[in-house]
């Protein structure tokens, strides 16, 4: 059996995995990140989005040995303790989901699209959650978190950027 | 579903995987290449593939990269497509690749989907094989004889299918740089949930002084290979750009697209059925000519 190494938000792991075992498997079954779903068998559906090494993968379309080396981020490891990342809190704030199943895939795919755009417009939300399938919402409380999301990352930004600086100036 | 059992090889240099491809293919062994396993992983979890062992390329760097070559530009087999996006090469020098490639599912699939996978694939329904056949790209392939060269008119053999034997391994795809007053374009009807086309064209459209001189279409979906559409570009010859898509007015471009189905033999399944798709062919065509001779 092949022995992988992959750091899974902030963790680093050594596991002996099954060729066949999907990373999806890996992040909910072995190591109990079940914050990231599991919502189709084709690829479709975007449910389970995570971050691979800094970009969207769906995660049901990835084997675990492929991520060997890698890091990958989930839901779970977006907030900072008790303080949820920004898109989460939008997501909150603008009511966008219902069921929520979509949810942690969305917001994955969110944050993404914003690496090419950090002030996207509606259709540039909608073209990057292309694909990722709501069946609950109707994407516009959705779309309108993205956006709230997004600018309330780039405000936060700023001061952290600041705040960095200072504490390398202040490190002797 | 959970993918049926296989055994996994991930070989750390260009030789040593047509090394392992060679010796699984004497002793008849059916492996499968993984490159970004975006069409075979969903294969294997819906058990419609039961491959003995996956040869994951994945780590091989020199496979991956777009380079200018003068007359064509070389786009390496592991080269993701939104690597492809994201090359200015690729956008000045073959921009209907770009086009095409920017309808290939969604951002996460094309993050970790190939240029080379979606061709070896050979999926009539994928949109990249059709703008390979328009262009007439040539397929560079690698076994433990040496390299060899497929001209994409050979390359897709029937559904899934493609021109390679046991033992080879695609390494990479050259693109034909069409020179100035060539204009492009894909035209793709799919539904928004899921972008398989259900007919796609790939248009490129020479035009001088208003009309058109010479066109290349490429048919997804009509078949199962990608098909040309060689009616159309006979008849579009010496037609006038100007009067596309005037409204009422007689149309000669559209005339020329309504041979766009001919010879094609196009599939019946939950989507369209055939008859439906000619009737797309024809239409989209019209568009696509419209747009890339604009
Ligand atoms: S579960 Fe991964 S795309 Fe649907
Ligand atoms: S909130 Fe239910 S699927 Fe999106």
């Amino acid at each position: 059996m092949p022995r992988i190494t992959v750091t899974v938000d902030g963790i680093t792991y050594q596991e002996d995995v099954e060729p066949r075992l999907l990373l999806v498997h890996l992040l909910r079954d072995r190591l109990g990140k079940t914050g990231t779903p599991i919502g189709c068998d084709t690829g479709n559906c975007g449910a389970c989005t995570v971050m691979l090494d800094g970009m969207s993968v769906k995660s049901c379309s990835v084997l675990a040995v492929q991520a060997d080396g890698n890091d990958v981020v989930t839901i779970e490891g977006l907030a900072h303790g008790n303080e949820w990342h920004p898109m989460q809190k939008a997501f909150h704030e603008e009511h966008a989901l219902q069921c929520g199943y979509c949810t942690p895939g969305m917001i994955m795919a969110a944050i993404d699209l914003l690496r090419d755009d950090p002030d996207p417009s509606e259709e540039t939300v909608r073209e990057g959650l292309e694909g990722n399938l709501c069946r609950c919402t109707g994407y516009c409380n959705i779309v309108r978190a993205v956006r709230r999301g997004a600018r309330e990352m780039s405000q936060r930004s700023m001061p952290e950027q600041a705040e960095q600086t200072e504490r390398e100036v202040r490190t002797p | 579903m959970i993918p049926a059992p296989f055994d996994y090889v991930r070989p750390a240099s260009l030789d040593e995987a047509c090394q392992v491809l060679g010796e699984a293919a004497s002793s008849g062994d059916d492996v499968k290449v993984l490159a970004g396993g975006q069409s075979l992983l969903p294969l294997l979890r819906l058990r419609l593939a039961y491959p003995s062992a996956l040869v994951d390329l994945g780590r091989l760097p020199e496979l991956r990269g777009v380079e200018d070559r003068g007359d064509h530009v070389f786009i390496g087999a592991l080269t993701t497509h939104d690597e492809v996006l994201r090359s200015g090469v690729v956008r000045e020098r073959i921009p209907l690749v770009a086009l095409a490639t920017a309808t290939v599912a969604d951002p996460a699939v094309r993050h970790r989907g190939t240029f080379g996978g979606s061709m070896a694939h050979a999926d009539p329904a994928g949109d990249l094989p059709a703008v390979a056949l328009a262009l007439d790209c040539v397929f560079v392939v690698r076994s433990g004889e040496g390299e060899r060269e497929i001209p994409a008119a050979e390359f897709f053999v029937d559904y899934l299918e493609s021109a390679l034997e046991p033992g080879e391994v695609l390494i990479g795809v050259k693109v034909p740089a069409l020179g100035p007053g060539w204009g492009f374009h894909y035209e793709k009807f799919h539904r928004t949930a899921q972008a398989w086309a259900i007919v796609g064209v790939a248009a490129a459209v020479r035009r001088s002084n208003g009309t058109i001189e010479e066109a290349r279409i490429g048919l997804t979906n009509m078949g199962s290979t990608p098909v040309r559409a060689r009616a159309v570009e006979a008849a579009i010859r010496g037609v006038s750009i100007a009067a596309a898509g005037s409204n009422g007015a007689h149309d000669p471009v559209r005339d020329a697209c309504a041979g766009a189905d001919e010879g094609t033999s196009p599939p019946s399944d939950l989507h369209a059925q055939p008859d439906y798709r000619r009737h797309l062919a024809r239409v989209l065509t019209h568009r696509a000519i419209g747009v890339a001779g604009r």
